[in-house]
């Protein structure tokens, strides 16, 4: 049967032990480092990448380091489950957070004509113009459909 | 008493939870909360499978992988209500009725 199969004993790895030890303090270190972002980082903008940076290198490295020890092949798939959940929700999640703030009037910082015109920065010398694609301002019209 | 890679992990997670509760606290803004609190329940997945291994049952898998579920619409549900003030808003335009 093919249940069973999830089920049999996995035989001991070699080098297992020393995986998920490389994995697990490379995990905790990006986890606690991310954390301390979150915490120091000086925007909700930046603090996103911090957030991004607990759930992608943290929890994922973690939970790679805890395959290791798996004892039978379906804990191996409960584990890579969750995390292809994580993989991704945390991008929609993060994406949904930014798009709530903008649109709830946290500034997003100066744009690159605003800091030349304040003398902050010289002028790039861009050869294209970049247009703002979206103003929560400005109310816009709904889009026609052909169905 | 020897030290574990499970205690190992459950310790980062544990400060890294910690740290992210202390900008849920002082958080000027919502948004900055709600983020806060998203990245601690996801921390809470791995705490809840880690402690599953460190207990030797594996089936807290199951437990962790529904808070991974729960904790995703919590967070949508609560950003959109923060931006709409509604969770049912009818859709009027291409921002409308938008995660």
């Amino acid at each position: 049967m093919m249940f069973d199969l999830l089920h049999t004993p996995l035989g001991p790895l070699p080098l297992a032990d020393w995986l998920s030890w490389l994995f697990i303090v490379t995990g905790s270190f990006f986890a606690i480092v991310g954390a301390l972002g979150i915490v120091r980082l000086p925007d909700i903008f930046s603090r996103m990448h911090g957030a991004g940076m607990v759930d992608t290198m943290g929890i994922m490295m973690i939970l790679t380091g805890l395959m290791f020890q798996a004892d039978t092949w379906i804990v191996v798939v409960k584990l890579a489950l969750i995390l292809v959940f994580i993989f991704f929700t945390s991008p929609t999640t993060t994406f949904a957070l930014a798009r709530a703030a903008i649109h709830g009037g946290v500034n997003p910082g100066p744009t690159v004509e605003e800091l030349v015109e304040a003398k902050v920065i010289e002028d790039p010398q861009l050869d294209t113009k970049i247009e703002p694609t979206f103003d929560p301002k400005v109310k816009q019209e709904a889009k026609p459909s052909n169905t | 008493m020897t030290i574990t890679m499970y205690g190992v992990a459950a310790l980062a997670v544990l400060i890294s939870m910690a740290l992210s509760m202390i900008r849920a606290f002082v958080g000027p803004t919502v948004f900055d909360r709600i983020l806060a609190v998203n990245v601690s329940g996801t921390l809470t997945v791995v705490l809840i499978s880690v402690y599953g291994f460190l207990d030797g049952r594996p089936d807290f898998l199951d437990i962790g992988l529904l808070y991974a579920l729960i904790n995703f619409i919590g967070t949508i549900a609560v950003t959109k209500y923060v931006k709409f003030q509604d969770l049912g808003h009818p859709m009027e335009g291409p921002d409308e009725g938008d995660v």
